[in-house]
């Protein structure tokens, strides 16, 4: 039996989708029993969204006035003071799941998995490495603990179905107070977010100009999408950090991607090449975007872009 | 004395396509230009500035690996690092073995803050900073877009999925670098020349009093599966078409 626990990542209310698809990853495991710890000030509604998982056997609360924001020095040795029983610890590869995971598998004087693929049996499981430039299948040792992050781009979210118990676990672990939260400024929300739209629309530094990127809203809004940026763009100051799709920044999965003016360096195109169909606009033609794109079209954005967006407004897609 | 501990990773430069040998045993390394780790480099750009702006007194560099790691911190001492410490190891150092590295150097440096890139760009493991935080029993702010110190804390603005987060945290503590903390300055010729005769110190693991056991072993490298091209289209209209025939809008 693989016991395995998922670290929730929310906001406080809502369950974020990478959880659930961490709980896909581990639904890999034969035999998996999988818990979910949720660390919140009061978890009681996210506890519920974990509960309605399917595939989910048991959620753990973890109430503490020191969980408002979730800073790993506070909600690691949390998580340590209930992993005892598990073989598998893991959480999304997102900012909060690198930040976290690691600070969990030193506390409990184990290795780490980074951006899990797949998890085949207990003790193997496939990983990138060189921005996805190859792919590694990584053996464990049987009987020890493991900790990972699980790469969200490849798995589904866990649907609903589930009705798991939910526990409450006393926190009775020292936090420390050396770690202070001071604030949060957060980009727009009006739109469908980065890391779970079905479609995303990314711009690139041939934009030329952070008001420029209206454009892609326009088309973004008629689509229902998503809006990122590559990295030259979010460098150049056309876009918000938290918009940049690559290596180091988001890595997505989503079903229609349209990159416009990105010329598709390497580290860009890891943060996209699980998406179903990709669609490449730019003006020079040998870009190296069109090596993946599904459908390619050479020419000037600025003509282009708007044009697509009367076209689909016609056709209410 | 203020010191900041920077780790430097020798890895594969940037720049390097990647290639996996047809016998699945590893990438091809043969001939392949090596470089400092990409955050390693804003790493270490942050603790000159640091020290320029006379908020510390010296910036030691550190490398854990192979001999030729000593060609980066040559490069890590031209940029203005003070000294260097190599730690040698002919074996891969997992993480968690880095950041055990990483606390015996710190009970002999004492340093204020430990400044390491968020990733470095051959494993993507992004764990070795949060595993420093954790055994050190210190605070940890990864992704720092900005580090403002002050008298005995440090305020860090974080690059985090949902924008900035802002912590304060007491020094000493670990930082690790985002892409936007800065951009590394150019290494110059005549500081090339000094950084010969900067000090440049050897231990091994073992002096250490670390072993460096490989917990995760690699049983087979595999290239990604290739997307395949597809096809031009000539305007807005037919692609506009083509998805639709795909079924990707209505």
């Amino acid at each position: 039996m693989n016991q395995v626990l998922i670290v929730a990542e929310h906001d406080g209310s809502t369950l974020n989708s990478a959880t659930a698809k961490c709980v896909t990853c581990a639904r890999g495991l034969p035999d998996a029993a999988i818990t979910i710890a949720v660390c919140a000030v009061d978890a009681s509604r996210v506890a519920a969204q974990a509960a309605a998982l399917s595939g989910v056997t048991r959620v753990l609360k973890l109430e503490h006035p020191a969980n408002a924001h979730p800073l790993a020095a506070l909600l690691a040795p949390q998580i340590v003071a209930v992993a005892s029983e598990f073989s598998h610890v893991l959480g999304p590869s997102t900012t909060f799941g690198k930040d976290l995971m690691p600070r969990i598998a030193a506390l409990l004087n184990c290795a780490q998995a980074s951006n899990i693929m797949a998890l085949t049996d207990a003790t193997h499981l496939r990983r990138p490495i060189y921005a996805g430039n190859a792919l590694i299948t990584v053996e464990s040792q049987p009987g020890a603990k493991l900790v990972g992050t699980v790469r969200t781009a490849s798995f589904e979210a866990a649907g609903p179905g589930g009705s798991a118990a939910i526990d409450a676990a006393a926190v009775d672990v020292a936090l420390p107070t050396h770690t202070r939260f001071v604030s949060l400024s957060a980009g727009k929300t009006d739109r469908p977010d980065l890391q779970s739209a079905t479609r995303v629309i990314s711009g690139g530094r041939a934009l030329g100009s952070a008001a420029n990127f209206k454009i892609l809203y326009a088309l973004a809004d008629e689509l229902g999408a998503a809006v990122g940026a590559s990295r030259a763009a979010v460098d150049a100051g056309y876009a918000a950090n938290d918009m940049q799709v690559g290596q180091t920044g988001k890595i997505i999965a989503p079903e229609l991607y349209i990159a416009i003016g990105i010329s598709g360096a390497i580290q860009h195109l890891t943060g996209i090449k699980d998406a179903r169909t990709i669609v490449a606009i730019n003006k020079d033609a040998e870009a190296p975007i069109f090596e993946i794109a599904d459908f390619g079209l050479v020419g000037d954005l600025f003509q282009i872009v708007p044009e697509l967006q009367r076209l689909m407004k016609k056709a209410g897609a | 004395m203020k010191r900041i501990l920077v780790g430097i990773k020798r890895v594969v430069d940037a720049n390097v396509r990647i290639r996996v040998k047809p016998d699945g045993s590893g990438v091809e390394m043969d001939g392949v230009k090596m470089a400092i780790n990409p955050f390693d480099e804003i790493a270490l750009e942050e603790a000159l500035r640091i020290k320029e702006r006379g908020m510390a007194d010296e910036v030691v560099v550190v490398s854990i690996g192979v001999v030729e790691a000593q060609q980066q911190l040559r490069t890590a001492l031209a940029m203005g690092a003070d000294r260097a410490l190599h730690v040698r190891s002919d074996v891969g150092v997992e993480p968690l073995a880095a950041a055990q590295v990483f606390l015996k150097l710190i009970a002999r440096e004492q340093p204020l803050l430990v400044i390491l890139g968020k990733q470095a760009i051959d494993d993507d493991n992004s764990q070795t900073g949060p595993m420093l935080a954790a055994l050190w029993n210190r605070p940890q702010a990864t992704f720092a877009s900005k580090i403002e110190l002050a008298d005995g804390t440090a305020r860090v603005t974080r690059e985090v999925d949902a924008g900035l987060e802002t912590i304060e945290i007491d020094l000493p503590a670990v930082v690790t670098t985002d892409l936007r903390l800065n951009e590394p300055r150019y290494v110059k010729l005549p500081d090339i020349m000094k950084a010969k005769k900067k000090p440049l110190d050897m231990l091994t693991l073992a002096e250490l009093g670390v072993e460096a056991r490989a917990q995760l072993k690699i049983v087979r490298f595999e290239p990604p599966s290739q997307r395949q091209k597809g096809v031009l289209v000539k305007d807005a209209a037919e692609l506009v078409g083509a998805l639709r025939k795909r079924g990707v809008i209505s």
